[in-house]
């Protein structure tokens, strides 16, 4: 009797203890999920839903009155009214497309500059990087307008003035503008490059030593090796720091297009309001994105050495073996040849048939 | 050339001072270091330009500003600027709502991403890839382009100014630039060990309790980094913190110091009026008062944090890939 239930209760833990294959993996998937989950909700609540919203909204005219927020439907007349017609939008969209194309390449070369030049073995790195990295901390719209109300974004050594004067007798005045901007604005554009000047130089001192020592063997100089070794190295790292760029600009309050299309939303026009602003948010949206994917693809869309060597290296493979195979077939093909004549019983020996 | 036609004591001199200066294969050269040397500290002095132009034109009275002997430094220590900037912002009320408007998302930004970013590293679970994708291009996605619903969200669900409107989307992971944060917690968290958290869980200890208890024990350092640069970014943001939080028109009650500094003139006239005491007019000096009182918690927070905030980016592992 005894014996019966303490076999059935070993069966019954047996069974519950048999474990169905992949239920492991499942459990761990299900909590996965609970750990992201907020970011779940947040995205569904705070992306997802505002976007399909605002393109909604950018598809309408939305009047507010007292009783509610009121829908005209007028399909793409938003949009064709700030491409076509808004006096303030396109001018502003032009002028941040061409500070931003122009900028993001001055501030990221400045930035690698500093980096390089920190990656030297000197003395008093620590507060160098301290004051490079100050302006992150400090840096932010009001504060920035207050500094430039005052004339202190521009050093007055430079002499901005004679600079500017000097690139407008050269260059046209769609380039001559946005060049003399960056003289006259230079401590803004270094002050952008905080955080990039750090991951630089992070980056810098992740590449190994002895590649540059063996570049130095093969009588590399230093020329040479900055574009041989640094670059391909830190490649990854420029993309990286242009798109940081491009979004730190884009969303700057010292940027004038957000500040625009904020007084379109409070705008209290027939025309413009909520569904204006959108529609102006959509298509600076759309700018934004472009300039990214234009900077990764003019990044990674360039080829360095030794991409091009590998890609050398693997075509004289692939031509080696598509020779190994004729030969190959070619051998086999006279073993066949050589089998027939032999049975044929032509000759006897393989020196015969040579 | 020049050299061989000189005696070979000479030559062997001026071989040696070449060396010196222009480097050799193992020790760099003087020139080339001085040279560094003066790029550096140009640059650094451009850098922190504004700065000292800033602080010493904060401390001039009228006389100073106007004298054109007086360029850097003022004649005598004047506090009154600050004074008057300080009453006109005032200072103290908006220094405590800024801390709470920054800090409290701050530390639910800290919480969720920690949260997430272990999800992500430490799960295998379909669409993670997605996920990730989403999050890398919702960080290139400008603020402005969800900003009209979510506005009206917030009105509609009555927490429109209020801290609420930080703090809801802090709490869901979706904080200002609480990307950056997700990823360094993803990295970060990619670390720990496996075998760690495996012992852990032979103890008879939950996946949630392995994270309580081992997983943020262990990265500390993310936290103080994600917090600092957190509170940071929050106390910076006008423009969304003047859309949720305070308003516009400053029409709720909240404000920041960066919001007060922002419409710094219409205040210190408003003071200017209520405040009956006859007081100079608005000028430089008290413009650049304003400006050092706004930044300068910030400034405290950095000299004492020095070393998170100028090593975060060696531990966020953005350059580890």
């Amino acid at each position: 009797m005894k014996d019966i239930t303490v076999q059935r209760a070993a069966k019954v833990k047996k069974e519950k203890n048999k474990v169905k294959r992949g239920q492991l993996s499942r459990r761990k998937a299900i909590t996965g999920l609970i750990f992201v989950s907020p970011w779940i909700i947040g995205a569904i609540l705070f992306l997802i839903y505002p976007l399909v919203t605002s393109f909604w909204y950018a598809l309408n005219n939305i009047r507010i009155t007292p009783i509610g927020k009121n829908f005209n439907f007028v399909g793409t007349g938003n949009f064709t009214q700030i491409l076509l017609s808004d006096p303030e939008f396109i001018p502003h969209i032009v002028d941040y497309l061409v500070s931003t194309l122009i900028s993001v390449p001055v501030i990221n070369v400045f930035a690698l500059m500093i980096a390089m030049m920190l990656n030297q073995r000197i003395k008093f790195k620590g507060p160098f990087r301290l004051i490079f990295f100050l302006p992150v901390i400090i840096v932010s719209g009001p504060v920035m307008g207050m500094l430039s109300a005052e004339g202190a974004v521009s050093v007055s050594a430079l002499n901005a003035q004679a600079i500017s004067g000097a690139i407008s007798n050269f260059l046209p005045y769609y380039l001559a503008e946005p060049i003399s901007d960056i003289f006259t604005n230079m401590i803004m554009i270094l002050w952008y490059s905080g955080v990039q000047i750090l991951i630089f130089l992070s980056g810098l001192q992740k590449i190994d030593k002895s590649m540059y020592e063996a570049a130095k063997i093969d009588g590399g100089s230093q020329w040479e090796c900055f574009w041989k070794i640094t670059l391909p190295n830190i490649k990854s790292l420029i993309l990286l720091n242009c798109v940081y760029t491009v979004v730190y600009i884009s969303g700057n309050e010292s940027n004038a297009i957000i500040v625009l299309i904020q007084r379109a939303m409070f705008s209290g026009t027939k025309e413009k309001g909520y569904g204006y602003a959108s529609a102006m948010a959509w298509v600076y949206s759309l700018v934004v994105v472009l300039i990214v994917l234009l900077f990764a693809g003019l990044i990674m869309g360039r080829k360095d050495v030794y991409e091009r060597q590998a890609k050398k290296v693997r075509k004289q493979m692939k031509k080696d073996r598509r020779t190994a195979r004729k030969i190959e077939r070619r051998n086999a093909r006279n073993a066949r040849k050589f089998k027939k004549a032999e049975k044929k019983g032509k000759f006897t020996s393989y020196e015969d048939f040579e | 050339m020049k050299i061989s036609n000189k005696g070979s004591l000479r030559n062997m001199n001026k071989d040696k001072f070449r060396k010196l200066m222009l480097g050799s294969k193992d020790k760099e050269g003087i020139l080339k270091m001085t040279l560094i040397y003066l790029l550096l500290i140009s640059i650094g002095f451009i850098y922190i330009y504004p700065i000292l132009h800033m602080v010493s034109t904060s401390f001039m009275t009228l006389d100073d500003l106007l004298d054109s002997s007086i360029n850097w430094i003022p004649s005598s220590l004047n506090l009154s600027n600050y004074m008057q900037a300080a009453k006109s912002m005032d200072f103290w009320k908006s220094f405590l709502q800024s801390v709470i408007i920054a800090g409290l998302p701050t530390l639910c930004n800290m919480f969720s991403c920690a949260l997430i970013g272990y999800g992500l590293a430490r799960f295998e679970f379909p669409f993670k890839k997605v996920i990730l994708a989403i999050i890398i291009f919702s960080f290139i996605l400008p603020d402005q382009i969800t900003m009209i619903p979510t506005y009206v969200l917030y009105s509609n669900i009555g927490i429109l100014g209020t801290i609420w409107g930080f703090i809801l989307p802090a709490i869901l992971g979706m904080g200002i630039n609480a990307q950056i944060y997700i990823l360094i917690f993803y990295y970060f968290f990619q670390q720990i060990p496996n075998a760690l958290i495996e012992a852990a869980q032979v103890d008879g200890v939950g996946y949630f309790q392995s994270f309580l208890r081992v997983s943020i024990p262990s990265s500390v350092p993310a936290f103080i980094t994600v917090g600092l640069f957190s509170f940071v970014w929050y106390w910076n943001n006008s423009y969304l913190t003047q859309m949720y939080v305070t308003g516009v028109l400053q029409e709720s009650g909240w404000t920041t110091l960066v919001v007060q500094l922002k419409n710094f003139s219409s205040n210190y006239s408003e003071y200017a009026v209520t405040a009956n005491t006859t007081i100079t007019s608005l000028n430089e000096s008290i413009n650049m008062s304003g400006t050092v009182l706004s930044i300068l918690p910030l400034l405290v927070l950095y000299l004492v944090f020095q070393k998170y905030f100028v090593e975060s980016v060696d531990r966020s592992g953005i350059t580890g890939e």
